[in-house]
């Protein structure tokens, strides 16, 4: 059996590394392998990262996108007091209603609200944008097949000027690792964008790395109380198939024990 | 030998106007098993379990899902966020489908190297053939609800291919849809079907199971059980050892589920369905891709749609395509070893599914096509005929006996 599927997997591999050689894939760059603090078994976020993530976003990414996923009282999972989620609220109106009047009204947020859009809808995202309409950034990193490393990537990867030779339609900016490399949105980051609260300097580096972090929390916000239980399920389940094994083959030594009297 | 029902008073008041003790004990205790079973004829079992998990994970979960193009995705990330657990069950959920489909794929694989589909057990095997019918358009259904990009494109592609069927067509797939395109009454349909299914599926096993159990299990050796001397009883035997592989089933589906919780998933399915904007590959569930290559790589679209369908049919007649004698692959020496050229050409279907149909990849796609159906309406009516089988052993126990007899002689042969 073993000879088998041996030749099994021999001939698959040889059949993929023959293909792959007559058929390179196309040349879209794959984004550098980054060692997110949140990877791991036992990863975890860096909430110091996130709070100043939340700053870029909220300094930066907010004018144009939304985040519709977020209420303000999550911000308490990356350390906010109650307090300072109350503030950051208070600082954006929602519109509430309608009153006893029938009329729609605006009200400073709670946190129990979610976060604000920056536009009343699709229609007004594209007009404001040039055409384009900025994505709602809660699963941005999910929904990517490279997840942070590409956010981070697109981020950082902006081109003054496109390479020779390479047509740049009209409000259309370059960026090494947008599909096709146009992209609508111009380099949002840069040096100095943030005055950091907690002093770090800010690159465009920590700036983006910062952001994203932030975003793969918005994205998958219990990441670390799933991966904290796996390891408890998965201690357990490996505990408790040991000792099935042993049954089992308690169980079945019954059956041998039956053949050798006879 | 049978297991005596409990003298309890109420177990014999109930036993004595509906006998559901001595049944289930006659079923799940007495149950003559061939007791030269090997690990593969655990899956069967594992199956049930993964059956049994998704209606529970798919029931919880329906509580807090809304089946509504403009709420479908919001309530699915509110269960991610909100409720209680709630991404434990979804991606327990989403992440049991494929697990199942390992179970079940291993389980057919099984049965085709052991020769499990042949007479006596042509219907046990149909009623598999149906059950994994059930579990395709129940996945496909599912996969439908979160209406992310994928979701939505998947079933456009899907529902289309109904279209090609002649005369017809464009009338039915405005049925199925009802409406002009994939929308808010076929996400309806698809969420309704999506919980009876399971529950057909229930039905299934259960004929599934009678038919097994009327004509008992096959084995490693592909012979027929011959004296009580050849079976050990479903419990305690087979029951420990199905916990034993059914533990090690969760510890790997749990792995993906706290680990890898999207690997196995399209990460563009977290876009919110947009029925204005196609993505750049439209990919089905790696479950699914092997049909898929088979589907693209006739280059007719109805041609296509029926080989895709003559695919799993085929199925139903193999026990008549096969003409060997001989059950087990084990007494078949070339058969034995056209079953893993078989397997790799499955595999290597799978992985051009996943490939953009162009190129050297529909060339590879069209070869393992023909040489898919050529291995049921060739291989296996001519193989029957000129295969010089082995000798078989003359009973279950005796195999055994000879077995440890060697192992005690120290011979190695």
């Amino acid at each position: 059996m073993l000879k088998y599927v041996i030749s099994f997997f021999a001939s698959i591999t040889l059949v993929f590394f023959i293909t792959n050689k007559l058929y390179a894939a196309g040349d879209a760059p794959k984004p550098p392998n980054i060692d997110w603090h949140q990877e791991g078994i036992f990863g975890t976020y860096d909430k110091a990262a996130l709070i100043r993530g939340f700053q870029v976003f909220q300094e930066v990414c907010a004018s144009c996108h939304s985040l519709n996923f977020i209420a303000f009282r999550n911000l308490l999972e990356i350390g906010f007091s109650p307090e300072e989620v109350k503030l950051i609220a208070a600082e954006y109106e929602v519109e509430d209603g309608p009153d006893d009047e029938g009329e729609m009204f605006m009200r400073s947020a709670r946190p129990s609200d979610y976060w604000p859009a920056p536009f009343a809808n699709d229609k007004a995202a594209r007009a404001a944008n040039g055409g384009a309409m900025p994505p709602d950034l809660s699963l941005i990193t999910k929904s990517k097949v490279a997840g942070s490393d590409y956010l981070y990537a697109l981020l950082t990867g902006y081109r003054d000027e496109p390479p020779e030779g390479f047509e740049l339609s009209d409000g259309m900016y370059y960026n090494d690792y947008y599909p096709g490399h146009q992209i609508a949105m111009p380099q949002p980051i840069y040096e100095e964008s943030v005055e950091y609260i907690d002093g770090t300097e800010a690159t465009i580096e920590q700036l983006s790395k910062d952001v994203t972090q932030f975003l793969a929390w918005t994205a998958e916000p219990k990441l670390e109380e799933r991966k904290r239980t796996g390891l408890k399920v998965l201690i357990f389940l490996a505990i408790f198939a040991a000792l099935a094994f042993v049954i089992y083959k308690r169980t079945w030594k019954r059956l041998k024990i039956k053949d050798t009297e006879e | 030998m049978s297991t005596p029902v409990p003298q309890n008073k109420v177990v014999q008041w109930i036993e004595y106007r509906l006998p559901v003790f001595s049944w289930a004990i006659a079923h799940g205790v007495d149950y003559p098993a061939p007791r030269n079973l090997n690990y593969w004829w655990t899956f069967g079992s594992m199956a049930m379990i993964m059956l049994v998990a998704q209606i529970v994970t798919g029931v919880l979960l329906s509580m807090h899902y809304t089946a509504h193009v403009d709420h479908a995705f919001d309530s699915v990330e509110h269960i991610m966020r909100d409720v209680e657990w709630g991404w434990l069950l979804r991606y327990a959920h989403a992440n049991g489908a494929s697990m199942f489909f390992v179970v079940v794929y291993v389980h057919i694989f099984r049965a085709l190297y052991y020769g499990s589909y042949k007479a006596p057990r042509e219907i046990l095997w149909w009623f598999g053939i149906m059950l994994l019918l059930l579990m395709m358009a129940t996945a496909f259904l599912g996969y439908v609800l979160p209406w992310g990009q994928m979701s939505f494109w998947g079933a456009t592609v899907i529902t289309n291919l109904f279209s090609a069927i002649p005369w017809i067509g464009g009338d039915l797939v405005v049925w199925l849809w009802g409406g002009f395109s994939v929308d808010n009454p076929t996400l309806n349909r698809f969420f309704s079907l999506h919980y009876l299914l399971p529950f057909v599926m229930c039905g299934m096993v259960f004929l599934h199971l009678w038919a097994l159990h009327h004509r008992k299990s096959n084995n490693p050796l592909g012979i027929d059980i011959k004296s009580p001397k050849d079976t050990m009883p479903f419990s305690p035997y087979c029951t420990t050892k199905d916990l034993f592989t059914g533990t090690v089933m969760l510890f790997v589906l749990f792995v993906f589920v706290f680990y890898l919780p999207n690997t196995l998933g399209e990460a563009v399915n977290y876009e919110k369905a947009n029925p204005l904007q196609t993505p750049a590959h439209i990919v089905p569930e790696w479950y699914f891709l092997p049909f898929y290559a088979i589907l693209r790589s006739v280059p007719d679209k109805l041609g296509g749609v029926i080989a895709m369908a003559a695919a799993i049919l085929i199925l139903f007649v193999l026990p008549w395509l096969d003409t060997s004698k001989v059950r087990s692959a084990r007494f078949r020496p070339i058969y034995k070893q056209l079953f893993w050229v078989f397997l790799a050409d499955c595999v290597v279907l799978g992985w051009i599914g996943a490939m953009p149909a162009e190129g050297v990849y529909i060339v590879i796609g069209r070869i393992c096509t023909i040489y898919y159906f050529a291995h049921f309406i060739l291989i296996m009516p001519l193989l029957g005929r000129f295969e010089k089988t082995l000798p078989l052993p003359e009973s279950i126990h005796q195999s055994i006996l000879d077995k440890s007899l060697k192992s005690k002689t120290g011979n190695i042969s």
